[in-house]
């Protein structure tokens, strides 16, 4: 530049550095560093924190969503779940006849479709299955269809699907009741899928004919939420134990 | 005396995407915050608005260098991405060495390049969060907290650079009206305005 003899400051003009193109691609790659292995650095940053502070991206907590703008609050003493349809014997449980079924409790993850997880949920209940035995499901059944006490959340699970021994129908969960925020006082818990199968403030089971797709099913989520990506109807969680 | 220091298609550019950088930090608050601690609201709405002003962040600044409109902003641009030896010596000591200073100092140029780029980040992770489902789980827990751990950094710079502009109201004019006086220039670009006054040599 013509200019550069008239500079009597010490700057030089003469090698300008693209600094602006390096710190760009830097913290662009960065954030790809980020999304490859953020997921092994969360783990390990979460082992050490535990539950972490509730506002850091870093901590094994939930983020806790609904769909209604709102909490349906659903005392333990008027908690009812009504099971209806293609069944032998039509029932409304109550929270206690529920708690006097065989408990399962196991420990297990849940994951998020979006991608946060928290590992290492304690989840207690009664399995799925042996609620279908109590009812006792009619020939022609297929598919069962869920409710919630929200009135717009909906869920869906073939009978294979349902009979999994890791789904339950869950009253404590992170060794306690579960809170209203998590769906409580009763909720689902589909522990081979994503959390969006795991219906909050569980209502109704209703035996149907064919499998109704879901409220997240209908605004484009796999109506077969298995974990591995998996789409086959039964496929069970090779990690269940 | 005054020259343009931002025109017409910058100070647009310029608001429409502290406009849509403004909506998106005031949803991304109940966003981020609600979901930890279970605060219920219009979440699907609010999510939805984030969604969509995220999808527009980058069309203010892409059409701004497109065009034969954008000749300033491309040279500004180049400006921002050139740096001189003093200008890095000056941000390593943090301002005090000697600077005759571009357009813009190396404060301001690291705040494009920092918003330039976060532009690039937020865009990439927010679509791996919205469309997950074309993309490993891994890489959307890893979104998320690229997502999540920038929006931190992002809010820092944000209000380090909306208390620069409010203390210093000639430079928060400039990007209203477009024009700063050749006092102001003299004082704090100083080569910027060596280089307006070759230009233009008519204006003397």
């Amino acid at each position: 530049m013509s200019t550069d003899a008239k500079d009597v400051t010490p700057v030089t003009r003469a090698k300008p550095v693209a600094v602006g193109r390096r710190v760009f691609l830097g913290l662009a790659g960065l954030g790809a560093l980020g999304i490859a292995f953020g997921s092994k650095v969360q783990n390990a940053v979460d082992g050490a924190l535990g539950q972490g502070l509730g506002f850091l991206p870093f901590g094994d907590h939930f983020r806790i969503y609904s769909i209604t703008g709102g909490f349906p609050e659903v005392s333990r003493e008027r908690y009812r779940l009504k099971v209806s349809g293609l069944v032998d014997r039509p029932t409304t449980f109550t929270l206690a006849d529920l708690e006097a079924m065989p408990k399962t409790s196991f420990v297990k993850n849940f994951h998020c479709v979006t991608g946060w997880e928290v590992p290492n949920v304690a989840w207690e209940g009664v399995k799925l299955s042996h609620i279908l035995d109590t009812v006792g499901v009619q020939p022609g059944a297929v598919a069962l269809s869920f409710d919630s006490y929200d009135n717009a959340d909906t869920e869906s699970l073939s009978l294979d699907q349902a009979r999994l021994p890791d789904v339950i129908v869950a009253y404590k969960m992170l060794g306690a009741n579960v809170t209203t925020a998590h769906g409580g006082p009763v909720r689902l818990y589909v522990a081979p899928m994503f959390g969006y199968k795991s219906l909050k403030w569980l209502s109704g089971i209703r035996v149907v004919d064919t499998v109704e797709p879901g409220f997240w099913e209908v605004n484009g989520y796999p109506v077969n939420g298995w974990l591995d990506g998996a789409t086959g109807p039964t496929d069970p969680d090779p990690s269940f134990t | 005396m005054r020259i343009l220091r931002f025109d017409r298609v910058q100070r647009g550019a310029h608001w429409a995407n502290a406009a849509l950088f403004g909506v998106l930090m005031f949803t991304a608050i109940p966003l981020y915050f609600g979901s930890f601690f279970g605060i219920v609201f219009a979440r699907h709405t609010i999510a939805e608005i984030h969604l969509w002003c995220g999808v527009a962040l980058p069309v203010p600044i892409i059409i701004s260098l497109m065009g034969p409109w954008g000749r300033q902003m491309r040279r500004d641009v180049r400006r921002v991405n050139y740096w001189t030896r003093s200008e890095l010596r000056w941000l390593r000591t943090v301002g005090r060495a000697p600077l005759e200073a571009d357009k813009f100092n190396p404060g301001q140029k690291l705040n494009v390049i920092f918003i330039g780029a976060m532009i690039v980040i937020m865009l990439g992770t927010g679509s791996i969060m919205w469309w997950f489902r074309f993309f490993p789980v891994e890489w959307r827990t890893g979104a998320t907290l690229v997502h999540d751990a920038f929006a931190y950094a992002i809010f820092a710079v944000v209000v380090g650079h909306i208390v620069m502009a409010v203390t210093h109201r000639d430079s928060l004019k400039s990007m209203f009206t477009g024009s700063i006086s050749e006092k102001w220039a003299a004082r704090h670009a100083a080569r910027w305005l060596k280089e307006v006054a070759e230009e233009s040599p008519s204006t003397d």
